[in-house]
């Protein structure tokens, strides 16, 4: 491994001498048809609207199928068929049997693993050591953590009786689009709720396979609906007067406009929307562990993570030390072909998400910020981004405020506890945190000081299906997951 | 009905075929293999050590099979055998705990016509066999479910005045001594092992007297279900005589009496005083409930400092 460059700007080169060979994993087994129609009443059926999409995949720039688009009167459709199978079959159901059907959709998931796996970092971009570790056996898991609660919800809200709220709409985002539409779907179904889908119009090929298992395991007609478009066919599900819940997963801002259009309707609502999470590095931290909390709390997912820790606070004594340690690491990132089991950070997921990233970019740098990118070669096609850190921000800075989504983290130090919580404090949002130290009394004390719905100590981007998940401010409302989950979908 | 006429009659073949020991045979027919029942200690098919047995025989009195008379020294290996294996067994993840209690139910499900042929060879109706197998299976889907969820119905942070973050939650006992309800051949056993190992404990289960055939069957459904070898351990032989060795074993937390006799509940109460072992007394095998777990946990409270 040698040094090159001038003292100033040492860069250790990890691909001299040692390769990594290509190790991707095989699409051969995938079988993915040409169009895919919308999934409504249990059936594959082609939009009313008559019209499709393409959805491409990101590390290629190229067709992977087409995809219906929904319009108003598909929408309805689906809507009916929820209603219906909600007042005939889903709630009078009992609901030891309803559990039954969804531990069989958990249980095909996890066979089907690898396919899912596969689909998601074709779809999407991410890498598969992601979708096959994280997303598909989480998704998994958590479909069969709920399906246990179908039979045991009043256990769950000491005092209340435990009743479904009707036909649920859920629109997703692209970053995990199997495993948000698990965090939708299950606890909808445990909870005696039926459902009107929507997957993000980037990334809806795993939910178009969902719907396959859903039909394979023999799930009543209606009960489960996926209709895939993009935003209009999303208002048309929030203004849908038959819908009794909407449950959204996206940006703050969309997040808003839902929130106001809901007013004055009697339908429920949670939000799960953007973040600015603080990453806290104290002095006594176990710093090699720190950076490789930092580099997962960014890089994860190219970043494209609600959570993810894309504000670092380092304490002034270490943060030279750290941040050459990062630089380092950041070098052995491997950013490419998504399939590629050596593969660090894939694709990022869009053309436009791409150049909404390198547009904030651009203003971090005309506002000052000192940015540093690994020096790793980029595949000639496709959707890709160096990972990127800036230092030399303030707190008023557009991207120590802004939410990039993308791998890029801004690094501000501070020299006290106090002057830690109040900078990490200073966002509108409230999602997440993180708090690096080898003292165990001050993670209690720091966590219990940050506005946020989740708090990682000495660890970063951990889920789990009985863990509570969800943001404070403008983070969004309301948890998904854990027994807190279950009464986002309980009247 | 035609399903009950079928079963009736491979009975009725069973019992002229030689599926007792004293069955005579027809020539031109085909000899059924008879199966040897043995204790199940330890993920293995062990005889007893004492030698013994008491005969099983059917309705018309003929003899079933030989079953193995437990004795003490059986129990005392099962329980080195369960305390082995529980701590592995607390430690796996909540989540995987569940899943394999979902695939005991998932191996029984596809068994259960086996079943219901066996519970009616030990003397069910059919219609009472059939629920008794659909409830088991059920039992063990709920219990399933309750792996990951008792911990967070039943845990707590205590807003204790000092500065100190403060939480309870439940943990497993240990290792489970239970006796089976002697008037049922299947539940009997779920009911005391499924929300035993749900919560992490290892168990050895004394099977119903009248009902080997379907405990030692169903040992066989655990050992093709990855449940770890020790976690669930099965003894065949008397309730009367074994009670009061389970109940004075210095290395067992707990003791589960479903049967109903209350001089052997009496003499088990007090012998669970040696060291002061839990003694839960089940009356309704039915009976579904979390509490049904948290009556084998100690709720453990750990105090931990808030500040800079």
């Amino acid at each position: 491994m040698a040094k090159q460059g001038s003292k100033k700007n040492v860069k250790l080169k990890f691909d001299t001498q040692w390769q990594y060979s290509a190790a991707p994993e095989s699409p051969d087994h995938i079988i993915l048809s040409d169009k895919y129609d919308l999934f409504i009443n249990g059936k594959f059926t082609p939009p009313q609207s008559k019209k499709y999409f393409d959805t491409i995949n990101p590390a290629k720039e190229t067709r992977i199928a087409s995809v219906a688009e929904a319009g108003q009167a598909d929408v309805d459709a689906a809507v009916s068929a929820a209603r219906q199978a909600y007042n005939k079959v889903w709630s009078k159901m009992p609901a030891r049997e309803r559990g039954k059907y969804i531990y069989r959709i958990a249980r095909l998931m996890q066979e089907r693993a690898r396919e899912l796996a596969i689909i998601e970092s074709m779809d999407g971009g991410k890498p598969i050591r992601e979708s096959r570790d994280i997303d598909v056996p989480l998704a998994a898991a958590h479909f069969f953590y709920y399906a246990g609660w179908a039979d045991k919800l009043d256990y769950a809200l000491p005092g209340m009786k435990a009743e479904p709220m009707g036909v649920a709409g859920q629109i997703i985002p692209w970053n995990f689009p199997l495993l948000m539409a698990a965090w939708k779907i299950a606890p909808a179904l445990a909870c005696g709720n039926t459902v009107v889908l929507k997957p993000a119009e980037t990334t809806p090929l795993t939910a178009l396979k969902l719907a396959e298992i859903i039909r394979d395991a023999d799930l009543p007609p209606g009960v489960v609906n996926i209709v895939t478009g993009a935003g209009a066919t999303g208002a048309a599900i929030v203004n849908h007067a038959g819908i009794d819940k909407i449950a959204f997963t996206g940006s703050t801002d969309v997040g808003k406009i839902i929130q106001k259009a809901l007013a004055g309707t009697s339908k429920k609502f949670t939000l799960e929307l953007g973040g600015k999470a603080a990453n806290i590095i104290f002095e006594d931290a176990a710093i090699d562990q720190a950076v490789e909390g930092i580099v997962n709390g960014i890089f994860f997912n190219q970043g494209h993570v609600c959570c993810a820790g894309s504000r670092l606070f380092v304490q002034e004594s270490i943060a030279n030390t750290l941040l050459r340690k990062l630089k380092d690491r950041m070098e052995t990132l491997i950013v490419g072909d998504p399939l590629d089991k050596n593969t660090d950070i894939g694709a990022i997921n869009s053309r436009d998400q791409l150049n909404k990233i390198k547009s904030l970019v651009k203003i971090g740098i005309n506002e000052g910020g000192e940015c540093y990118q690994s020096s790793c070669s980029l595949p000639s096609k496709g959707f890709w981004f160096r990972p990127t850190i800036f230092t030399n921000v303030a707190q008023s800075s557009k991207i120590v405020q802004e939410e990039i989504f993308g791998p890029v983290l801004a690094i501000q130090t501070f020299r006290t506890v106090e002057e830690a919580i109040e900078k990490a404090n200073n966002t509108p949002y409230g999602l997440s945190g993180g708090v690096w130290t080898d003292k165990g009394s001050k993670v209690f004390k720091v966590t219990s000081k940050i506005k946020a719905g989740v708090l990682w100590a000495n660890t970063f981007n951990k889920f789990d299906p009985t863990s509570p998940f969800g943001g404070y401010k403008e983070s969004g409302s309301g948890r998904e997951g854990g027994m807190h989950g279950l009464s986002a979908y309980l009247k | 009905m035609q399903v009950k006429e079928k079963i009736k009659k491979t009975i009725q073949q069973k019992n002229e075929n030689g599926h007792s020991l004293n069955g005579t045979a027809v020539m031109s027919k085909r000899i059924p293999v008879l199966k040897t029942y043995k204790l199940y200690i330890n993920g293995q098919f062990p005889r007893t050590e004492s030698g013994r047995y008491y005969k099983l025989t059917g309705r018309d009195g003929k003899v079933i099979a030989n079953i193995c008379r437990g004795s003490r020294k059986d129990f005392r290996d099962a329980v080195v055998a369960a305390r082995k294996a529980q701590e592995g067994w607390q430690k796996k993840s909540a989540f995987n705990k569940s899943q394999i209690l979902y695939r005991i139910a998932e191996t029984l499900e596809t068994r259960k016509a086996q079943f219901v042929e066996t519970l009616m060879l030990q003397g069910y109706e059919h219609q009472a066999a059939e629920q008794e197998v659909y409830a088991a299976i059920d039992m063990l889907v709920y219990y399933a479910g309750w792996c990951d969820k008792y911990q967070q119905v039943f845990s707590s942070v205590n807003p204790v005045e000092s500065s100190y973050f403060n939480f309870s939650f439940p943990e497993p006992m240990g290792v489970v001594a239970a006796i089976a309800n002697q008037q049922s051949g299947l539940l009997s056993l779920i009911t005391a092992i499924a929300p035993s190992i749900a919560g992490g404990n290892a168990i050895i289960v004394l099977a119903a007297e009248k009902y080997p055939l379907t405990a030692i069957d169903f040992a066989e459904v655990l050992n093709a279900s990855d449940v770890p070898g020790g976690v669930v351990n099965i003894l065949t032989g008397y309730s009367k005589e074994l009670h009061t060795h389970f109940s004075s074993h210095m290395d067992v937390n707990a003791m589960m009496y479903c049967g109903s006799n209350a001089d052997e509940l009496k003499t088990i109460q007090t012998n669970a005083a040696l060291n002061v072992k839990r003694v839960i007394a089940v009356k309704d095998i039915k009976e579904e409930s979390p509490y049904r777990i948290m009556e084998l946990q100690e709720v453990k409270t750990t105090w931990h400092p808030v500040g800079i």
